[in-house]
Order: structure tokens, then C-alpha cells, then sequence
């Protein structure tokens, strides 16, 4: 086990790469999805509710594979990395603008009747008021995406990056000690979405704390 | 051969992947059927049995949730013949969809089971039935079909995981879809028309779900 866990350790740091853009990309994509279904004009809209249903519509496996093969043949050539970070990225994402949509339609009428009293125009009612509070409802959701993401890394290793999957198929055919390789993979995998919901539970006690603290009276 | 879209050469994948569909809806529904058993032995154990069948029960859940599906499947694959368990690629496949989504199938269950109010066992027992006899016709009952849209749900979301079934060389749509790529050099056509194939299939599910979720909740036999 100790001589091939220094190789692990280098798939690590490519799935944590993978992780950490696709979530980057995923938040992005959730919010202009959601923004744009919920007050985007038509066209806009129309294409924000296409990208969420071909997304969770398709495998991630399709999409990566799509990606990383048909795109060449329109003459855009991107290398591994960035088509798993855009694939995993956009797929999660699709999720995600749902769990926007969701924690902004459950911030209470009463506050944008607030805002439109004190003559806030509606992209400031969103920015200042409706967003914060809505920001506190979707983190429990977005952490579960973000542990989907993590386990939708692995596939990367299909499309020759060498993440922590494909290292673990590499020293197995070394190695050929099965059991202990793909154990050894799995427990690592177990111990990064622990420390994902660990971090996620850490900041919804922050920024419950802080809606709290901003409310006046 | 530049074209970006070559109607012919769609043509001619078209019956090779609607043979492989096949196989992809099998691995699909044999999936489901096992993640529908064992999600609901998972449920039980977790909510009846002694401490450490819940304890472990928990455990063996947490873990199947939070590692991935590829992991999974290479893991039964290569390892289980290490134990002299040597199975065909597609059961193995089976198998792994069937564990993954069993654990998530089981806590729809536990939440469909945690609605039956309290009250229902306590009348159980003033009628003195026996335990198991409360829980399988008293009980479960009340407990399912509040939860089959839910538990629909899963068997999408299984749909879409078995390309990962390719990775094993089970036969199914993306393999089928990789093997024709690799002949052709041409991927545009068969991935694209795989992505199609899965998109239409989820949406019709997905609005069948949306149509029995109505019905069970408005249907006359509603019971509370």
C-alpha cells in the first residue's frame, strides 16, 4: 500500500483540479440559468430551459464524451482538463439552477413588496435582499451537488486525464493488487465528501449567523 | 467526409444502436429491480433492526453514496473473482447500478415509512398483531405509494449511469456507439445520436412520473 500511495496522491490533486473548476463553472452556469428562466426575456429563457433539460436530460458520461469527441470536429480542440471542468461543470450546474430557482421562489412575497416600498428597482431587491436570504436555503442542496461532482470526476479518467480513477486502473494493471488499490480509492473518495459536507455544514452555520446578525430588530 | 453531419453514416448507425438499446434497457430495469429490493432491505435494516445491523446498515449506505459509481463497478469487476466470484460483465454491471441506487432508493423508503403516523402501530398492537405482520400489511402499505415518484425518479437518474456499463464492455448504447466511432473516426453521429436517444427517454419518463405523482395524489383511494 505505501509504495503506490505517493501516484494516489497525484490523482488526487487532478480530481480535486476537476472538483474545485466544475464547481466554479457549475455555480455560474446555476445562476445565469436560473436568473434567465426567472425574469430573462423569451429568447434567453428558451435557451436556459434547453441547456437544464438537455443537461440532466443526458448522461455525464454523453456529455463528457460529446465534448471531448464531437467538438474537434467543429474545429475546437480543448484539452482534457477543460472539457471535464466545462462537461461535469455544466451538468451539475443544470441541477443547480433548479436549487436556485427554488430557494428564490421560497424567499418570502412580502420581501420584494418590501423592496419595490423602498423604491429598490427589482435587480436591486434581487442583488440586496432576495439573493442573500436565498443563498442560506440553497447551500445544504449545493453541498449534495457538490459531492455529486466529486463522484462524476471519476470520469474523467475515460477521456485520458489522470485523475484518482485513472491512477487506480494504472497500478492495478502494475501491480494487480485489486483489492487494496480499488479499497484503498474508494475510502479517499469517502474521505473527500466527508470533507465536503464537513466544509458545507461549516458555512451554513456562518451565513445563517450572518443573516441573522443583518436583520434588523 | 468533412461534412459536420452525415445523414448517411446516421442511417447506418441507427439500427446498430437501437440493437444496443436493448441491452441498455435491460441493464436499466434488471438495476432497478435489484436497487428497489435492496433499497428496501437497507430501509428496514435501518429502521427496525438491533443496534448494529443500523449502525452497519448506515455505514454501508454513506459509503455507497459518497464514492463513485465507476469505482464501484471496476471494484466488483476486478475484484470479486479475487474471491473466486467470477460474473459475466453485464451481471456485475447489474449488480453495481442495483447497490449504488439501492442506497439511495432506501432512504426514500425511510422517509416514505417515517411518515406513517405513530398512531398505526399503536393500533396495531391494541389489535394485537404481531410486528412483522404490522409492518408488512399495515404499515407498508401506507408507506409505498407515496413515494413512487420519488423512487421514479431514481430509476431515471440509473438510466442515465448505464454508459458507465462500457467501461466493463457490456454491449450497451455507448459502447456500441465508441466501437462504431473507433471504426469510422466519425464520433459526431453515433455520441450525438446516443445523447439523443437519452434525452428523449428521460423526458417521456420524466413527465410519466409527473402524471402518477398527480394521480396519486388526487387518486380516489388516497388513503391518510
Amino acid at each position: 500500500m505505501r509504495d503506490f500511495l505517493p501516484e494516489l496522491l497525484r490523482g488526487v490533486i487532478v480530481t480535486l483540479q476537476v472538483t474545485a473548476g466544475g464547481a466554479v463553472v457549475a455555480v455560474l452556469a446555476a445562476l445565469g440559468a436560473a436568473l434567465a428562466r426567472l425574469y430573462g426575456p423569451t429568447p434567453l429563457r428558451w435557451f436556459a430551459t434547453t441547456y437544464v433539460e438537455v443537461f440532466r436530460g443526458t448522461s455525464a458520461l454523453v456529455q463528457l464524451f460529446w465534448l471531448f469527441f464531437v467538438l474537434p470536429h467543429f474545429g475546437l480542440t480543448l484539452s482534457p482538463l477543460v472539457v471535464g471542468i466545462a462537461a461535469l461543470g455544466l451538468n451539475v450546474g443544470a441541477y443547480g439552477a433548479e436549487v436556485v430557482r427554488g430557494a428564490i421562489g421560497s424567499v418570502t412575497r412580502g420581501q420584494w413588496e418590501a423592496a419595490t416600498a423602498l423604491n429598490l428597482t427589482r435587480a436591486q431587491a434581487l442583488r440586496r435582499i432576495i439573493l442573500p436570504q436565498a443563498f442560506v436555503t440553497m447551500i445544504p442542496p449545493w453541498g449534495n451537488l457538490f459531492i455529486e461532482l466529486l463522484k462524476a470526476t471519476s470520469l474523467v479518467s475515460l477521456i485520458t486525464l489522470s485523475d484518482l480513477a485513472f491512477k487506480a486502473q494504472q497500478i492495478n494493471q502494475n501491480t494487480l493488487r485489486t483489492a487494496e488499490v480499488f479499497g484503498s480509492v474508494l475510502l479517499v473518495y469517502l474521505a473527500l465528501s466527508v470533507l465536503i459536507t464537513v466544509a458545507m455544514r461549516a458555512l451554513e452555520t456562518r451565513a445563517a449567523r450572518g443573516l441573522r446578525r443583518g436583520r434588523v430588530g | 467526409m468533412n461534412k459536420l453531419w452525415d445523414w448517411a453514416y446516421a442511417w447506418e448507425a441507427l439500427p446498430l444502436l437501437a440493437e444496443a438499446s436493448v441491452i441498455t434497457i435491460k441493464a436499466t430495469l434488471m438495476g432497478f429491480v435489484v436497487a428497489l429490493t435492496v433499497g428496501l432491505l437497507f430501509a428496514i435494516g435501518r429502521m427496525v433492526g438491533p443496534m448494529w445491523v443500523r449502525w452497519s446498515v448506515g455505514g454501508v449506505v454513506e459509503f455507497i453514496r459518497s464514492t463513485p459509481l465507476l469505482i464501484q463497478i471496476f471494484f466488483l469487476y476486478y475484484v470479486m473473482p479475487e474471491f473466486g466470484l467470477t460474473m459475466d460483465a453485464m451481471l456485475t454491471g447489474v449488480i453495481a447500478l442495483g447497490l449504488h441506487y439501492g442506497a439511495y432508493c432506501s432512504e426514500v423508503y425511510r422517509a416514505g415509512l417515517a411518515n406513517v403516523p405513530k398512531g398505526q402501530w399503536e393500533a396495531s398492537i391494541a389489535l394485537n398483531l404481531s410486528n412483522w405482520t404490522t409492518f408488512k400489511n399495515v404499515i407498508l402499505p401506507q408507506a409505498i405509494p407515496p413515494v413512487v415518484p420519488a423512487l421514479g425518479n431514481y430509476l431515471v437518474a440509473l438510466f442515465k449511469e448505464t454508459p458507465l456499463l462500457s467501461v466493463i464492455a457490456v454491449l450497451e448504447l455507448m459502447q456500441t456507439a465508441k466501437i462504431l466511432g473507433s471504426e469510422t473516426f466519425r464520433y459526431v453521429e453515433p455520441i450525438t445520436l446516443v445523447g439523443i436517444f437519452f434525452l428523449v427517454f428521460s423526458l417521456v419518463s420524466a413527465a410519466l412520473i409527473r402524471r402518477l405523482e398527480r394521480h396519486l395524489n388526487a387518486g380516489p383511494g388516497r388513503r391518510t
